[in-house]
Parts: structure tokens; sequence; C-alpha cells
């Protein structure tokens, strides 16, 4: 009994090696199905939703809508936002409260998407980039708002 | 001098460390083995390499804020944990989730689980030699990344659950994403049984190795398929349902053995039984709003919640005391990883060096789960 025993053992074993082989021979010569991506050639367009880092939006007259309410500041667990605000006069004659940096600390960012949520104006966006290693660490830390810009008007 | 007292207590035996590697790498556990031979007498974990005290740094956290944080433990399952955290939230603020939310969160509840068994077989082949697998699985699992990046906006952390719901809406090709993944995937689930389940080189490496009794098993605190694996009905999805599970028709597979073995098809059968829930649920999202409406800020009354789902490795638990404030008095969470290790310890002796990998391959343990 102990041969036959030996035998089928045998058998067996060789039948799933076999089976295992015949599957990794099917790869081999269908290269079809191997998804390789050559990186630096082609790059991946990112799916629109995707988490890179934080951006302003500015339109063609350079203008942001962020009004300072630094509610994506106290929004964010890592403090990666910090908003300077300065007193601009109005046409009217008071002082408003308005953006002056928006300073933004990629090397802290978890891409939580909590400040994007938090913005009452829609002043902030997550954009799709995905290659931030750089030489120096302080060109991790961002201004987002353009040199120059204005609050767009009417947004309060 | 705890190394020297082992290392001396017998005469002809041998102490090893297996790891750390460095500290920058992403699971790094040091296991101090002693061993007579090859056999092994004692294994003991040090654990702390990559400890970056989440549970404290959630109490200075808001409680939309710590949500975040909780992907990083167990990075498998992310969604699972954040779901946690999120039910625990609602359940001290009292929010009605959404339907449409409990079934979004669901499906992505089990598509995470999918890809994170996907992932431990793969590392589990690799675990006992074979290197191919671990491609394969990686070829299904992006599928999964793809779907997780389109819907959430990112692959591994994604932080899409919030408390009152999730974060954003189904994208539009979800729904014919998830039935293409699903209808192809089945497929592979075969080729994997042909490639390893079947191999009989692999099935002398498992069946009888690293066996834990039910009763230790237990009081070893054991959940998810290492519990399962040895017959012990523990699926927190059956046992107390969260969010929808209980109308759902899914079995609870066991096995009896508790041998790397059974680990291995339990969790084997567990895919299967993820995708027949998703099956069931991606034809029936309901229309509605994702997320509830919510105060800006959040306070908890003052008092205890505690909330527990399972997870890919097994039962994960967010326990917060809350003082009525705006951040928690004290977060803890229980982690499956943790209980899980302890009974390696208990799984390895007697054995081989050689089969000690794996036997920790079959516990699927994220070290960062472990050390929080």
């Amino acid at each position: 009994m102990f041969i036959v025993d030996y035998i089928k053992t045998v058998y067996s074993t060789c039948k799933s090696l076999l089976s295992g082989m015949r599957l990794t021979g099917y790869y081999f010569f269908h290269h079809k199905e191997i998804i390789t991506q050559q990186y630096p050639d082609v790059r991946l367009v990112m799916a629109e939703r995707f988490r890179g880092e934080v951006v302003m939006t500015h339109d063609e007259k350079n203008e942001h809508r962020c009004t300072g309410c630094t509610a994506c500041e106290l929004a964010c667990p890592n403090a990666t936002i910090k908003i300077v605000t300065k007193q601009e006069l109005q046409p009217d004659g008071k002082k408003k409260k308005a953006l002056d940096t928006f300073v933004y600390h990629l090397e802290l960012c978890t891409m939580c998407n909590l400040c994007i949520m938090a913005c009452p104006t829609d002043a902030i966006k997550m954009a799709q980039t995905y290659e931030h290693s750089v030489f120096d660490r302080n060109q991790l830390t961002k201004k987002l708002n353009a040199p120059g810009s204005k609050l767009m008007e009417g947004v309060e | 001098m705890q190394y020297e007292e082992v290392a001396t207590t017998e005469e002809g035996n041998l102490v090893i460390n297996v790891g750390p590697q460095h500290p920058a790498t992403h699971g790094v556990m040091h296991l101090v083995i002693t061993l007579n031979g090859e056999t092994i007498l004692k294994v003991e974990p040090h654990l702390g390499y990559i400890h970056r005290s989440i549970e404290k740094m959630c109490e200075s956290l808001s409680y939309r804020q710590f949500i975040y944080s909780t992907s990083r433990m167990d990075y498998l399952s992310a969604h699972i944990n954040n779901h946690g955290c999120a039910l625990a939230v609602e359940k001290g603020l009292q929010i009605e989730v959404p339907e449409r939310a409990k079934v979004i969160r669901v499906l992505m509840d089990e598509l995470t689980r999918v890809a994170s068994h996907v992932l431990w077989w793969g590392a589990m082949a690799m675990d006992v030699g074979a290197l191919t697998p671990f491609f394969h699985a990686f070829r299904e699992r992006e599928l999964i990344n793809d779907i997780m990046e389109e819907t959430c906006g990112a692959r591994l952390t994604m932080n899409y659950m919030v408390p009152g719901g999730v974060m954003a809406d189904l994208h539009p090709d979800f729904v014919r994403k998830v039935k293409d993944f699903v209808a192809f995937f089945r497929t592979k689930i075969d080729e994997y049984d042909t490639l390893i389940t079947h191999n009989v080189i692999f099935q002398g490496r498992m069946k009888g190795v690293g066996v834990i009794s039910a009763a230790d098993a237990v009081s070893y605190g054991c959940t998810g398929p290492v519990l399962r694996a040895c017959g012990v009905k523990c699926d927190i999805r059956k046992l107390s349902p969260y969010d929808g599970y209980e109308k759902l028709n899914f079995e609870e597979p066991l096995e009896t053995a508790g041998d790397s073995y059974a680990r291995y098809l339990q969790r084997m059968r567990e895919l299967r039984e993820s995708l027949s829930i998703i099956d069931q649920l991606i034809d029936n999202i309901p229309e509605g709003d994702f997320q509830a409406k919510t105060k800006a800020v959040l306070k908890l009354p003052k008092g205890e919640f505690y909330s527990r789902v399972e997870t890919a490795r097994g039962e994960f638990g967010v326990y917060i005391i809350s003082e009525g404030g705006l951040t928690p008095y004290r977060i803890h969470f229980r982690s499956p990883g943790f209980n899980n290790l302890a009974a390696l310890d208990h799984m390895a002796r007697g054995q081989k060096i050689g089969d000690l990998v794996a036997i920790m391959g079959t516990l699927d343990l994220v070290i960062p789960d472990i050390d929080r």
C-alpha cells in the first residue's frame, strides 16, 4: 500500500505543479495581459478627484475667491495652512479684512481633503499633480495666491 | 540583559534576531527567537519601532479631523478603519445616516477587504518562496485602487468616510467599473487556486503547521480569519451588524482545522463572500443624499462611545471618551493585528524556523496596525 500512496503523491504533486506552470506559460505567451507602464515616457492622467496638492483657483483677471476666513486653517489636522490677512481700505472708507498670503506647507499635508470641504467660497481645490520631490525642502512651502491677485467681486 | 538571560538558560540554545530593518521602512518588527537546532523554543516580538502615538494625537484633533489618522494604522483596510471611527462619532451625535451613504460605505468596505486579501495572498505566497503570485495579486489590486482613486480621490489613505455619510458621491463610472472588476476577478480567483491552493508543495508547507486550538485563540484575543479558521463564529458583520449588513444575504465561512492552511482557505473563501456582497449591492444603490446634514463643529455629549467593525484582519474597535468638548478626552483603538500577533508565540513553538515566516504570513500582520 505504501507504494501506491507514494505513486499517488508523486502524481498529484506533478499534476499540480504542471497546471501551475501551464498558467505561467499562458502569461509568457500572452504579452497583452502584462500591464507595465513605461513611466517617465508615458505619464498617466490622474483621475479628476485625485488629491495631489492644494491649489488656489485664479481667473483670467488674476482674481481669486479667498476671503481669508481661515476656515481651512481651522479644519486642517496638521497645521498645513497658514493664512495671513491684512486690512484693506474699501472705497466707502471702511476697513475690511482681506487675504494677504495663503501659506501652504506641502511637506506637512496628508491630502485629507478637509480644507476643501471646509471652504465656504470654493477658493481652493485639489490639483492632480503627483511628482512632488524637490532638492530643497523650503520649496515645499508654497504661497498659493498669485502675486498681485485680488478678491473676486461678489464673493463674501 | 534580557537577551543574555534567554541565551544562557540552557546549553546549546541559540538566540536569533529577526529584524528590525531600517526604521524608515513601512513595517518594522523585531522578533527574538530562541532556537534549539532548527526547532523554535520561543518567539518574542519586540514592538515600538514605528509607534506614532496616534491615540494621543487624536486627543488634540476634532471629531472630524481625527478620522484621517486611522487610515495610517491598518493601511490595507483604511476604509474600514475610517468607517469604525465615523460610526463611533455618529453614535455620540445620534446622526441618522442616509441609506445611500450606508450602501456606499458597505461597498467600499468590501472592495477594501478584497484588495487587502488579494495583497495578503500575494505576500503569503512570497513568504513561502513563490515570487510570481505577488505580481498577479498586484495586477488585480491595481484595478481596485483605480476605482478608489476615481471615487475617493486617493489610492491608499482615502479618508472617505466622514461623520454623517461619505465625503463625495460615487463617480458616474463606479458601478460599471465595479461590475467589470467582479466579473474579471472571479476568473482570477480560480487562477489563484490553480497556482497556489492546489499546489501540493504549498499544502505540504501549510497543513498541520502553526496549529492553534479554538480555546487558545479565544484566550489570546484573536479575531477575524485567524479565529474563524479555528471554527469560532466571530464576524462582527454578523454578530452586531452595522450600516445595513443585517439586510444582506451572506455566509460566514468557517474552517475548523486551526492550522496555517485553514487560515489560508478561510481568507480565500472570504474573498468569494465579499464578491457576493458586492454583487448584491451594486445594482441596488438607493437614490438620495450621500451625507446627512451635520453641524460645522461637532461636539459629542459627555460620555463613552464604542463602535466596532470587521476589518480584513479582525475586529477593530473605537472607544471614545468625551467630556463634551471639541476634542475627545481619550481615544483608544482596539486593533486586530496586536492580538493576532500575541498568538504567534503559541503557534510557532515546536515548529521549524523555516515555517515561522509562513505562520506570520497566515496571520496577515500589518505592523503599523500593531504599533499605532
